[in-house]
């Protein structure tokens, strides 16, 4: 059956290396979606004031567009847009009183209980697909790569909406040991990147950020792979900021999951766009050959 | 006329019925338009009405009617009068349009998220598509100028009158309509080919086509003027797409 697909603002931004390379695999698996009609920004980030309803108003909206399309699931590609979606769907499941007000808010939209499932990419592997289904689609498997698997909080906390174990997750190992890299775990996997303190304390969360991809360097790790633009962003984008400022600091390069899923399945290098990382992140695919020269 | 007999009467009777402008109640002809029952109850308009033709969003009007909840709007000179209604118009609402060159504009996304940085202060709550006279997906344009797509925010506000009813109402205090009309500048400016035709045009008049008619019409007294302007061949309301004038040495 057909699904929903939701991208979320950024991913039509500056995170187009997310989406454009998530698109190129779901063809390749065959997923059958549709990019949710008229979707709104989910917020991004979940409300945690007790009555602040209006911010719930979003996704929820979204949520019904979903019910409206006449589909069961929708999918999200990025972990912020995955928590918020998924968060608001459980407060409209099991908050008879909440409900009942942002429903009456929305009297312009049909009434909305929960019935609308909200996915990860990387569930939807592992539940939908399965690994050993996706195993048989590798074409070019990412041998000797060392892979640190990013979390980050999103996909796992709260504990209602995790991908997985929220202390011990492994779904990300599974899935880049799936894709052939060799994983290594390091115990900053799910420790925060800084999220959007680096608007108000850059400088306490470019430290976290330092604490993570040290950690990921000093276990053996030649890259990282992420699930969401805002860790990209600290993670990736501030690596410059973090080398300038951290003396013991190497540079590593971040991808999104779904560009190491992409080379793995075989797809165009172009359709990842790796111009949009760190210029040593196609240079590292490159060298191991994973992709060919004339790939930007 | 020779007969004194009173001729046919040509009058009709319109029923009256109560209204309530700014909460004082008139007895007014329930044929009216909002517009035409606020000059009938003694108003007299210096602002708050433009075209009287429903396109120029000078005479926005809220009202609420007895027993329902909802706000309703209209356009005063086109919205005809309800029996019992509540109604202010709104000729103006406040909404900040920010400065900005165009020229050094390239039509990036990115452009307008500075320009409007309150762009992002939407919460989706869809009070401005609800109260917008002119059935514009409001909600819907906000949301793909957050996804950076320009020329969608421009297809879905076209029909856009300036009211300011949307900004009059928003959550996230944007100035909705001033976003949107960034937008469809852009849009034209750098999202859209550029139009042959209109080099073609621009060529000719650079290249004087254009002077001798121009210089004839200038000589004209008065007169002669009105009459050329009067008698000047129209297109028909009905004439179809490969209509041309009788006279076309200026086409
Ligand atoms: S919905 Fe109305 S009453 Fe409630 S907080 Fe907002 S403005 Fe106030
Ligand atoms: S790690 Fe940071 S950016 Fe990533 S999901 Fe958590 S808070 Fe957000
Ligand atoms: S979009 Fe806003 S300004 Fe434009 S017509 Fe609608 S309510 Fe009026
Ligand atoms: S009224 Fe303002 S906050 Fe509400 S949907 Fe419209 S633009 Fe967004
Ligand atoms: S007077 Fe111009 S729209 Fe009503």
């Amino acid at each position: 059956m057909k699904i929903s697909y939701y991208p979320g603002c950024t991913l039509k931004t500056k995170a187009k290396n997310l989406e454009r390379s998530a698109l190129a695999c779901f063809d390749v698996l065959g997923i059958d979606y549709e990019e949710l009609p008229r979707w709104n920004c989910c917020g991004a980030v979940y409300s945690l004031a007790d009555d602040d309803l209006l911010h719930i108003i979003a996704p929820v909206r979204d949520l019904i567009r979903v019910k409206e399309r006449g589909h069961d699931t929708v999918m999200t590609l990025c972990s912020m847009c995955y928590n918020t979606l998924a968060r608001a769907n459980e407060l409209m499941k099991n908050d008879e009183k909440k409900r009942y007000t942002i429903n009456t808010f929305m009297d312009e939209e049909p009434d909305y209980a929960g019935e609308v499932k909200v996915v990860h990419f990387l569930d939807y592997l592992r539940d939908v697909i399965g690994w050993d289904k996706l195993r048989e689609q590798i074409k070019v498997p990412l041998n000797d790569l060392k892979v640190a698997p990013y979390y980050g909080c999103t996909l796992l906390r709260p504990r209602e909406v995790a991908l997985d174990h929220p202390d011990n997750p492994t779904i990300m190992q599974t899935f880049l040991e799936t894709l052939g890299t060799t994983v290594v775990n390091f115990p900053s996997a799910t420790v925060c990147c800084g999220s959007y303190q680096v608007l108000g304390n850059p400088d306490a969360a470019l430290k976290v950020s330092h604490g993570i991809l040290n950690d990921a360097v000093k276990h053996g790790a030649e890259a990282l792979a992420l699930a969401c633009p805002l860790c990209d962003y600290n993670l990736g984008f501030r690596q410059d900021a973090i080398l300038n400022n951290f003396p013991d600091a190497r540079e590593i390069p971040v991808y999104y999951f779904t560009q190491l899923l992409a080379v793995a399945l075989g797809t165009d290098p172009a359709v990842s766009h790796f111009e949009l990382n760190r210029a040593g992140s196609v240079q590292l695919l490159k060298s191991k050959k994973f992709i060919s020269g004339t790939a930007s | 006329m020779s007969t004194t007999e009173v001729a046919v009467k040509t009058e009709i009777e319109a029923k009256l019925i109560p209204i309530y402008i700014m909460g004082k109640k008139y007895e007014v002809p329930e044929t009216l338009t909002i517009m035409k029952a606020i000059e009938y109850a003694g108003y007299k308009y210096i602002r708050g009405c433009g075209c009287r033709g429903g396109v120029c969003g000078a005479c926005s009007t809220v009202y609420r009617k007895p027993g329902d909840y909802k706000i309703h709007v209209g356009l005063a000179c086109q919205t005809v009068v309800e029996p019992e209604m509540y109604l202010t118009q709104i000729p103006f609402y406040p909404a900040i349009r920010s400065t900005y060159d165009f020229t050094r504009l390239s039509g990036q996304a990115e452009e307008i998220f500075e320009i409007y940085p309150e762009l992002f202060r939407c919460v989706a709550c869809n009070a401005c598509t609800k109260v917008c006279p002119m059935d514009v997906q409001v909600m819907d344009y906000i949301a793909a100028l957050k996804q950076g797509d320009i020329k969608k925010a421009a297809e879905l506000s076209f029909d856009c009158i300036q009211c300011g009813l949307c900004a009059s109402r928003c959550m996230g205090e944007l100035p909705q309509y001033h976003i949107a009309q960034l937008a469809r500048r852009l849009n034209g400016a750098h999202l859209t080919p550029p139009a042959e035709h209109l080099k073609t045009m621009v060529a000719n008049i650079e290249a004087s086509r254009f002077n001798d008619g121009l210089t004839k019409l200038k000589a004209m007294d008065t007169e002669t003027l009105k009459k050329t302007y009067q008698e000047r061949e129209m297109e028909p309301a009905t004439a179809g797409e490969d209509w041309t004038p009788k006279d076309n040495q200026y086409l």
